[in-house]
């Protein structure tokens, strides 16, 4: 719960005074706050906890830690994407 | 070196590693607080790829264990009510409470969903105002400022049918807890990079001078994670204890200062029970006064709760660093993820779900 995954933020928009992104994860896009990473821009590589952004990463181990996750299976757990059949 | 392929980079694992053997003298034991560092180094054998006069004893740092046994019971009695929408993060959905879990609630007909973020349940309860929306907010401080933000939006927005059950817990508290613990033999710790991340390094510093013992901020990756032990190593052979940052990509040393303030705002800290361990005093966050109104626990009464552990299940002494989770005569055999006993054989945090991935045949061969 605690791991965090490096993203692309693709597009930003204001929803009520937030600011939110599309985040590109490898592939997987999620709907992203980027309220905690005032500095960040379009372009920017963040690390995205539970649907927030957290700190700015560089691109190079954004991209080195997301091929890692991919790898371990970790990418999806995160994401919620493999997640227990309801 | 069966693991070192899955490194990354195998080069600069061999180095790592042979840094560290070149430098240990003696016995050492470390403990990693995070249970997502403790299945990096399982899945990857790092513990075994080690020296053996380093000892990695695994830490109390997986939300989904050490949230209360109460809080549990009181989340499943708020998710078989047929008001409530009951949202949560994938892994608390089987964790064992005391004579149910969420996962037969559902089955029995309740509402339970699996979000990925706080902010989907805010949109689960805008789309259905006739339901009371409750989110099962557990979590270090990573987690926090996500459920802090969402709590505060609903309100600055009027979304009255949402409703936090929060019960977080805090890292420098339990590292305390740790150190008093008159057993204790941890002598140095990998303290959780994106806790720092959040909350920065400033709240190790007083552990540090008063125990005398090394802590390095510390990634997730398998890289990271040597990094962390090399230091950590590094210090104690020369004698010193320190506050070192082996995670700077992602960690400045004052954190995260927007984030802070907001969980300043939302929560205030609390003495907090953590499951298997006990009462450790200041180590947890709920919600403050002002947002008592979004408060689950006050919204829905739950009475005559009576907590049941198994009697089988070792989980305190797992979380305690005091048995690894194959020592409990459990594991493995009445105690399965897909029929947990205790909660650190559910959570992709835990220790004995750690071992059961991935050392489960070792360990019976
Ligand atoms: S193996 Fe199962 S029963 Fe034993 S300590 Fe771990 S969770 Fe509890």
């Amino acid at each position: 719960m605690c791991l965090g995954v490096p993203g692309k933020i693709e597009k930003t928009w204001d929803a009520e005074g937030t600011r939110m992104a599309t985040v590109d994860f490898g592939g997987v896009r999620k709907e992203v706050c980027l309220a905690y990473v005032p500095d960040v821009q379009v372009g920017d590589y963040t690390i995205v906890h539970v649907g927030f952004a957290l700190t700015k990463l560089d691109e190079a181990s954004a991209l080195e830690t997301l091929e890692l996750f991919k790898s371990v299976g970790l990418l999806d757990e995160e994401l919620g994407i493999k997640v227990d059949p309801l | 070196m069966k693991y070192l392929d899955e490194f990354g980079d195998a080069e600069l694992a061999k180095r790592l590693l042979d840094d560290i053997a070149e430098s240990t003298t003696q016995n050492w034991a470390l403990m990693e607080v995070c249970g997502g560092q403790t299945h990096t180094i399982i899945r990857n054998g790092i513990d075994q790829l080690l020296p053996d006069q380093i000892e990695l004893i695994h830490g109390p740092g997986c939300p989904v264990c050490v949230t209360p046994l109460e809080t549990i019971d009181r989340a499943l009695a708020i998710a078989a009510r047929p008001d409530v929408i009951f949202c949560s993060f994938g892994d608390m959905i089987r964790v064992p409470g005391s004579s149910d879990d969420l996962f037969r609630i559902k089955s029995r007909g309740g509402d339970i969903r699996i979000v990925y973020s706080p902010l989907d349940a805010v949109k689960i309860a805008q789309e259905n105002p006739d339901k009371q929306v409750v989110f099962f907010g557990v979590g270090f401080e990573t987690t926090a400022p996500a459920n802090a933000m969402t709590v505060k939006l609903a309100k600055q927005q009027g979304i009255d049918n949402f409703s936090l059950l929060v019960s977080h817990v805090l890292v420098p508290p339990a590292i305390r807890a740790i150190m008093d613990s008159p057993g204790s033999r941890v002598q140095g710790f990998l303290a959780a990079g994106h806790v720092c991340t959040v909350m920065g390094l400033s709240e190790y510093e007083p552990l540090v001078e008063q125990y005398q013992v090394p802590i390095v901020a510390t990634g997730f990756e398998p890289l990271d994670v040597l990094e962390g032990i090399r230091r950590v190593v590094l210090q104690l052979e020369q004698g010193r204890a320190e506050l070192d940052n082996a995670y700077p990509r992602a960690v400045q040393p004052q954190g995260n200062p927007v984030a802070q303030a907001v969980v300043g705002e939302v929560f205030e800290t609390c003495d907090r029970q953590w499951r298997g361990i006990g009462m450790i005093p200041q180590s947890g966050w709920r919600l403050n006064a002002d947002y008592a109104d979004y408060d689950a626990e006050k919204r829905f009464e739950v009475l005559g709760i009576t907590t049941v552990e198994s009697p089988l299940c070792r989980s305190g002494e797992v979380l305690q660093g005091l048995i690894k989770p194959n020592e409990c005569s459990a594991f493995g055999k009445e105690c399965t993820p897909r029929s947990p006993l205790g909660a650190p054989m559910v959570s992709s945090e835990g220790a004995c779900a750690a071992y059961y991935q991935f050392r489960r045949l070792e360990v019976s061969a």
